[in-house]
């Protein structure tokens, strides 16, 4: 099984997606990683059973273009990461707004503990 | 007028709750909008919380049908990640348990498959079959679902000649019995009727919106992660199913015939199987990243484990077949009649304990 895993840049990220697309391949689905400064996003592709890997690191704080322009099943994998790592999706196909698995009174990202969730509402409750 | 119709997450059809929100014209689905999040467990968390040997037993709780699979595949890639080679005789014992897990899975769903378009004695009839291997796998393992046979180098348990040759038995039996079933699943009017033509999913769609298993295969596509040849199926003849009908009846015939296949390649790892150790020697802790792939029941299951030398993995994301097959089911409703929508999600086998993990 093939584990490379090429990096390359954010800015560069849909326009690969989409050669990649180009030339055939299937969106298999996409990884995300918690560090303390960053997270990084892999995109996992398979064409004839080959497997093609892109990593993006993206700092904490900043958003991600979204794929699911590209590769409409990607809403889904990236509505996921929302709700998990608190990464926002820009130009998301649909989003379900952090709310695919995690109710509204969740307070933190499961993944990561990059901020508190509903801050707004929180406040209120203590109040 | 457009109306808004609830789909589960409580539906006759649904074993495992999947919410649709579906918009339909004058009882013609118009579009379908997926809810999920009533069985997250936070599974791919417990990574950090339990170390590399236990996520095995966590792994395996990833679903209630097709547990098996995932503790090999989860194995492997902690085998890859480590350097570990794995006795041959444990490859072969892996093959054996995953096959009678897909046999399993399989007739179980088409029993559900059976009950969605209304034959209930088809139903009954799939499930009494299935108890023959799940007989064999508490027989072998002690349990009949969650089996616990994989672990980090190798497989836990053995079995001995004996064994072998009354699985070979109960698999005659159970070959002839399913066998029964085929016309009624292939030919029958009833059946034809609610299945041909019902939730269509074109070639290039199931490609372009990453379908996987038997929903791929059911539409034309011959892709199978056994075809890489991973753990002992090299060693073993394989070819993958392919319908290419596009519709509910390809993907009930993939998985009908893939049970027979499924059959064979236990027949085939038995004849095969060598002497010799169960398990490798596991020193140390593993450090790096690994990305895995293999065949579940469902189809294509993914791993992705990063590990920097600790007792802990710093990431352990799964990817399940049926996540990657509800945008194609999303793709599937849209003009198809309200009284179908069962069949049709049924159609992509859904198992959404996989999914939400």
């Amino acid at each position: 099984m093939a584990t490379e895993i090429i990096t390359i840049e954010k800015s560069a990220l849909l326009d690969e997606v989409q050669t990649l697309k180009n030339k055939g391949y299937r969106l298999v689905t996409m990884s995300s990683v918690n560090f303390d400064e960053r997270f990084d996003l892999l995109y996992h592709f398979d064409k004839e059973l080959r497997m093609k890997n892109l990593r993006v690191s993206l700092p904490k704080g900043e958003s991600m273009p979204s794929i699911s322009g590209i590769y409409l099943a990607g809403f889904l994998i990236e509505n996921e990461i929302k709700d998990g790592f608190g990464i926002d999706f820009t130009g998301l196909a649909i989003d379900f707004g952090g709310n695919l698995m995690l109710e509204d009174d969740v307070q933190k990202y499961p993944f990561c503990s990059v901020g508190v969730k509903k801050s707004a509402k929180v406040k209120k409750e203590d109040a | 007028m457009s109306t808004v119709i609830p789909f589960g997450p409580q539906h006759p059809v649904l074993p495992e709750p999947l919410h649709l929100k579906l918009t339909v014209k004058d009882e013609i689905v118009t579009e379908a909008l997926p809810t999920i999040g009533y069985v997250h467990r936070g599974l791919e968390w417990l990574a950090q919380k339990k170390d590399f040997h236990q996520m095995v037993q966590v792994v395996e709780r990833v679903c209630g049908i097709c547990s098996c699979i995932h503790a090999a595949t989860y194995c492997q890639g902690i085998e890859e990640m480590m350097d570990i080679e794995v006795p041959r005789r444990a490859e072969f014992l892996r093959v054996i348990w995953s096959e009678m897990h897909r046999i399993h899975s399989h007739m179980l769903w088409l029993g559900l498959m059976a009950d969605s378009f209304g034959l209930e004695s088809l139903f009954m009839q799939c499930w009494k079959v299935r108890e023959q291997v799940m007989d064999v796998m508490e027989a072998t393992a002690g349990n009949r679902v969650i089996i616990s046979v994989n672990q980090v180098g190798g497989v836990r348990r053995d079995l001995s000649d004996a064994q072998l040759s009354w699985i070979k038995d109960v698999l005659n039996n159970l070959e002839k019995e399913f066998l029964a079933l085929k016309s009624t699943f292939g030919d029958d009017y009833t059946v034809r009727k609610r299945t041909v033509g019902v939730g269509m999913l074109k070639k290039s769609s199931a490609y372009d919106l990453g379908a996987a298993g038997p929903v791929l295969r059911g539409s034309g596509i011959a892709q199978d992660m056994r075809m890489t040849g991973y753990g002992a199926y090299k060693h073993l003849d394989f070819e993958p199913v392919v319908e290419d009908g596009c519709d509910s009846w390809s993907r009930t015939m993939v998985r009908f015939r893939e049970v027979l296949q499924s059959i064979d390649l236990v027949r085939q790892a038995i004849s095969r199987l060598p002497e010799g150790e169960l398990t490798a020697r596991v020193k140390g802790k593993p450090e790096g990243e690994v990305i895995v792939r293999t065949e579940q029941p469902r189809g294509e299951v993914m791993y992705y484990i990063k590990a920097s030398g600790n007792k802990f993995l710093d990431r352990c994301r799964i990817r399940t077949p049926t996540f990657a097959n509800v945008p194609p089911l999303l793709e599937m409703l849209p003009g198809a009649d309200l009284a179908n929508v069962p069949v049709i999600a049924l159609s992509i086998d859904p198992c959404i304990s996989c999914t939400e993990r």
